[in-house]
């Protein structure tokens, strides 16, 4: 427990002296500035923020990029329609689906849902497992018993996709927020124990004992200290996470359990083409590459922030 | 063994039994199959774990159906016409319908060599109607004389006496069943896998037996290595008709129907129920002639929640409207694929009574009708409907197909309802939570057309779930089972199926069919009116 | 050291009650009662329906239930029937377990040679083009679900199904496809470690005091390295195996996967509990394991 004697800011000045080089910079300010300038000349960085803005148009304005309904289709369509890869927008751009509904249209009005998805899981995830696996891995003793012997452990044992299914099987309806918080409710366990183990190493730091003998508060402790040493792995994980819970609610249809009718989303376009893999690849061909293109933004984006924030890499 | 499974229904369906997609035509007959005929070899047929042991009194669904009716022959049996035949029984008859009196055919053997007698018919029925033996087909016995005895109404009450009084064994191969009131198609219920004789080694261990099922059918029980196969061999001394022309037979479990497809092309497994709907648009392609592409007794239905505020009051000039707003031929033939055939009545094809075009206009499509009739009837309350169905059975493409064409054509708004799996779906309709329409759908039970509307229709019969009620069609229904004569009883139902229409108690969509196929080992492979492969008749042919 | 580990074994217990119990009650709220179902669209004839559900103790408070099971477990290895077919639950756990431990195991094993291979490999040339190339080759494979790897796999490439007789021969490419996304988590999570500690200073000591490189690299660095990504490894066989639904309904593995998905569409809530407690008592293990390996990578992490 700190030493309460000193007085706050005296402590503090001491404390960032002994501190390494990456935690002195001790304003935010010039820590997030010099993450700033280091990814601006990042070309993943450049890249991937390009590739999400554009998608983030598209899941936010679709009416801008197709007048084709994704939800009305035509049976005259059904399997004739073929992708016409000349016309290059319009509805039979991409083919039709079963229903003959236009690939195309789905594909844009699909955007919505999946990346809202993929960014609600992984804010709850990493709030919910970071903040546990933090305070788990640096007060230790009974908290870390029940935080994370406990609370985390409970949580993982009970198989990801496994739980996901038995939660969302409770609802009967079911859309992106339901479907975020089935994924988010077991899917923060991961993040809290990558978390508890760096603060673990962390911990035992020099600058750490220094900020703590000098009595510096825990929460500076934590969020000074602690939380920037410690977000690298975090990052790695939450980013690849996202693509995975994009896949996740995919795979969730897929067992007949993701967003329920008529919500339009590529994981319903992607396991709704499976049966026609042999006949009709063009249905499930195209949502899949637009879910890799977005799961691979994202990862290349955290790639960059991960390199411009971690003090170590540079 | 044609004929004679149960009300079954592909529980749970092994993850991903997806029923969808193609059309053309296979048909039966000469085939791939090149060698001599082994009449010693065995084959494989595609078959899912049984959900229960093998108890024929506690097998309702699709697998274990199978499974426990190659072991077990039942009294009577039906063709595919739906002709009553002889199976153990020398005859089954009755006077007036409530008094049947049952001769057996003598020197049968169950597969331990003990005798099939009266008494093992009697024995076995009691056994399964008593409620402390808690057999899920136990209500088969409903209409014996006595049932109430061994089976009180009331939850948790004890039976009264172990014996039904409406069943006596007269002498050996003679006994008489009483029922409570006559019915005049009782016999066609004889055939059905409840009704089957038990050997006396069943009663002293029944949990036993239901792992190591010892039988009177055409085949002997050999080893059951759980979740993975099933092996029943010919028994020689099988005197019924449906002698196996076979060695015996292997029921394989596979994860997915896809996985048995890729087996079935590279032989390692011979017989397919079902093809998956990833290669139904290409196995006609791809098997050719051992394609098979067949209608069996089965109909899937559109069903209104008659208990909802919408449909509480409704005209049914609005539910005709809806009915003809569905375009059923271009469905099946696209979203579909061929497997499905449009249905024109409320009773399907391979039962006795069947008529075509039973339902007359209102299964036609046409779009300007349909929202005529809708607007003269007042309208669809809320100008929106939903489909409530299970996601895990594969009916989600043809509920937004169907969906699709209503919206289209009548500018009613209407949206899929799916509920996450079969239980879910189940528990809605049984508990009356449906919030608008809901998939229905029936397979025969026995093939008489009483099956598809009395089990259906009639106020709170087992098969009505909409809580649909009409005071005039139930008179209409009671006064066809009290018919003199299964003739006169099934003329009755067919007038009663022409005037549904003037109550819309479901909308008929399609008929279903078999789509499988089976390998270049075997030949003579046909499917009965439940879907299933005759087992008894296929051909083993030599490398 | 044995006091910790003592500790850790006393840990477990409310963790084991804590994760059936949680199971048991979120299978519990599920709509649809397994008994009815049964009967499939049929009405349910209501004084069966009472009986089974008597016989099988499903009419007790969910409390007793819960008390019963875990107490028939722990004083007789009793798991309970399944609610449809009757048999022993243990019956139904020894015949899924051995094919999906099989299956897991071999994945397990892919991950970590391979992942932690093409990890330090990507680690060591960070920012050069084999480290490049990993990443991307790792994108691709975390962006492909593992339904459609397995859906486009299966009946090309010569890739068959599993037969019934579940040779581990056969369960190699399985083992690939339900590893391939693990495996992508380890790559990174070594590549990350390894380019930050390969700048640290005791790297630099290391070298300054003359350690040769292969020591250096395979002692230190590795040593170091290697603590976020042993956190991962613990956790993930337990994963791997109640994560096979999609693979093993692909591949027709008739392992823990498909009786779990069956368990829940059925609602055969002792079956998944008995599931998930062999589950939970794999992860535990390994988590106990992870946790007395920290302590060995790095010398600083001490227990009492």
């Amino acid at each position: 427990m700190p030493d309460m004697t000193k007085t706050a800011p005296e402590a503090e000045a001491i404390e960032d002296a002994l501190a390494p080089p990456a935690v002195k910079a001790e304003k935010a300010r010039s820590l997030w500035g010099d993450a700033w300038a280091d990814l601006r000349r990042n070309p993943y960085f450049v890249v991937s923020s390009v590739l999400i803005l554009v998608l983030l148009v598209i899941a936010a304005f679709p009416g801008w990029f197709t007048s084709a309904s994704p939800t009305t289709g035509d049976l005259v369509h059904h399997y004739l329609g073929k992708p016409e890869l000349s016309k290059v927008g319009s509805a039979e751009w991409l083919g039709y689906d079963v229903q003959g509904r236009s690939v195309y249209a789905r594909l844009i009005h699909g955007t919505r849902a999946s990346i809202i998805v993929g960014i609600s899981v992984t804010l709850l995830v990493t709030v919910i497992g970071g903040l546990i696996g933090m305070i788990a891995g640096y007060f230790g003793g009974w908290i870390d018993a029940l935080l994370s012997g406990f609370i985390t452990n409970v949580f993982f044992g009970i198989p990801f996709l496994l739980g996901s299914m038995v939660v969302l099987q409770s609802f009967t309806s079911r859309s992106v927020w339901v479907v975020s918080l089935a994924l988010a409710f077991l899917g923060w366990t991961q993040i809290a124990r990558v978390m508890r183990g760096a603060v673990l190493t962390i911990k035992q730091a020099d600058y750490v004992h220094a900020a703590k003998a000098l009595g510096a508060s825990t929460s500076r402790i934590l969020f000074r200290h602690i939380l920037p040493n410690a977000m690298a792995p975090v990052i790695v994980v939450a980013t690849i996470s996202l693509g995975v819970f994009i896949s996740a609610e995919a795979t969730l249809s897929y067992l007949g359990l993701g967003l329920s009718s008529p919500a339009i989303s590529w994981g319903v376009d992607i396991s709704g083409g499976i049966a026609q893999i042999r006949t009709a690849q063009h249905i499930m061909l195209y949502p899949s590459i637009m879910l890799s293109i977005t799961v691979l933004a994202f990862i290349m984006l955290g790639e960059a922030v991960r390199n411009a924030l971690d003090p170590k890499m540079r | 063994m044609r004929g004679a499974t149960s009300a079954k229904w592909v529980a749970g369906a092994a993850i991903i039994a997806l029923a969808a997609t193609a059309c053309g035509g296979g048909d039966k007959g000469s085939d791939g199959a090149q060698g001599a005929v082994d009449p010693n070899g065995i084959f494989s047929v595609e078959l899912g774990e049984p959900e229960n042991t093998l108890v024929p009194s506690n097998t309702q669904e699709s697998n274990g159906s199978l499974a426990v009716n190659s072991i077990f022959s039942q009294l009577v049996d039906y063709d595919a016409q739906g002709k009553l035949t002889m199976v153990n029984a020398e005859s089954v008859t009755s006077s007036d319908s409530k008094l049947w009196t049952v001769k057996l055919k003598k020197d049968w053997k169950f597969h331990d060599g003990t005798p099939v007698t009266a008494n093992s018919y009697v024995n076995a029925w009691n056994w399964a109607a008593n409620v402390n033996n808690a057999q899920l087909n136990s209500s088969w016995f409903d209409a014996i004389k006595g049932y109430t005895d061994v089976h009180p109404a009331e939850k948790g009450a004890k039976p009264t006496a172990d014996k039904m009084s409406g069943l006596k064994v007269v002498d050996d191969t003679t006994f008489t069943i009483e029922l409570n009131a006559p019915l005049p198609y009782f016999a066609y219920k004889l055939g059905y896998t409840a009704y089957s004789p038990l050997p006396d080694s069943f009663f002293k261990d029944p949990k036993a037996a239901g792992e190591h099922p010892i039988g009177n059918g055409p085949y002997k029980f050999e080893s059951w290595d759980h979740k993975k196969q099933i092996k029943v061999v010919r028994y020689d001394d099988y005197k019924g008709p449906d002698k196996a022309k076979n060695g015996g037979v292997i029921f394989k479990n596979y994860t997915t129907l896809e996985v048995a497809y890729q087996d079935l092309k590279a032989n390692n497994v011979d017989v397919l129920r079902q093809i998956g709907p990833k290669d139904l648009p290409l196995y006609r392609q791809d098997l050719g002639k051992r394609a098979v592409d067949k209608p069996y007794s089965a109909i899937q239905t559109i069903a209104f929640a008659f208990y909802t505020d919408q449909w509480k009051n409704a005209n049914p000039k609005v539910l005709q409207g809806l009915s003809m707003a569905i375009d059923r031929n271009t469905i099946t033939k696209t979203v579909l694929n061929g497997t499905r055939e449009p249905a024109d009545g409320w009773v399907a094809k391979g039962v006795l009574g069947y008529q075509p075009d039973a339902a007359g206009d209102i299964t036609k499509y046409d779009p300007a009708k349909a929202k005529q009739l809708i607007q003269d009837g007042g309208g669809v309350p809320g100008n929106q409907v939903s489909i409530q169905y299970n996601s895990d059975g594969g009916h989600k493409e043809w509920v937004d197909a169907v969906c699709n064409s209503i919206t289209q054509a009548t500018g009613v708004k209407c949206v899929g309802d799916g509920k996450a799996d079969f239980q879910a779906d189940l528990q809605a309709r049984k508990g009356k939570q449906v919030k608008s329409l809901y998939r229905s759908g029936w397979v025969l039970d026995y093939p008489v057309n009483a099956n598809f509307i009395s089990d259906l229709f009639r106020t709170d019969a087992g098969g009505n779930q909409g809580g649909f009620s009409n005071k005039a069609l139930d008179e209409k229904i009671a006064k066809a089972d009290s018919a003199a004569s299964l003739d006169d009883s099934v003329k009755q139902y067919q007038a009663v199926e022409k005037d549904l229409v003037n109550y819309m108690p479901s909308i008929p969509l399609w008929y279903y069919k078999v789509n499988a196929g089976y390998s270049t080992k075997v030949s003579d492979v046909d499917y009965n009116q439940q879907g299933d492969p005759v087992l008894t008749d296929i051909q083993v042919h030599k490398k | 050291m044995g006091r910790y580990v003592a500790r850790r074994l006393l840990q477990m217990i409310p963790v084991f009650l804590g994760t059936t119990l949680l199971i048991f009650l979120m299978v519990y709220s599920l709509p649809g009662d397994p008994v009815a179902a049964l009967f499939g669209d049929k009405a349910a004839d209501p004084t069966t329906v009472a009986k089974i559900r008597h016989d099988l103790g499903l009419d007790h408070s969910i409390w007793r239930q819960y008390w019963d099971y875990m107490s028939g477990i722990v004083l007789h290895f009793d798991f309970g029937n399944q609610i449809a077919s009757g048999r022993p639950v243990t019956d139904i756990l020894s015949s899924a377990f051995p094919v999906t431990l099989r299956l897991a195991g071999l994945a397990f094993v892919f991950e970590v040679v391979v992942g932690i291979g093409l990890g330090i490999m990507a680690g060591m040339r960070a920012g050069r083009l084999a480290d490049n190339a990993i990443l991307i080759f790792t994108l691709l494979i975390i962006s492909v679900p593992v339904f459609v790897i397995g859906n486009i796999l299966i009946g090309t490439f010569g890739v068959n199904a599993v037969s019934l007789d579940e040779n581990t021969s056969e369960l190699i490419v399985p083992a690939m496809v339900l590893g391939s996304l693990s495996l992508a988590y380890v790559v990174r999570l070594t590549r990350t470690s390894m380019a930050e500690n390969l700048r640290a200073d005791y790297m630099r000591t290391a070298i300054a005091k003359g350690l040769p490189r292969r020591r250096v690299v395979g002692v230190h660095l590795m040593r170091n390295s290697l603590i976020p990504v042993v956190t991962f490894l613990g956790t993930d066989l337990g994963a791997l195996m109640g994560g096979a639904v999609v693979t093993e309904s692909i591949f027709n593995i008739h392992g823990v996967g498909g009786t779990i998905y069956e368990s829940i569409v059925r609602r055969e809530g002792t079956t998944l509990v008995g599931l998930v407690t062999i589950l939970v008592l794999v992860y535990l293990v390994m988590a106990l394991l992870v946790d007395l390996l920290y302590a060995v990578l790095d010398p600083r992490i001490r227990y009492a």
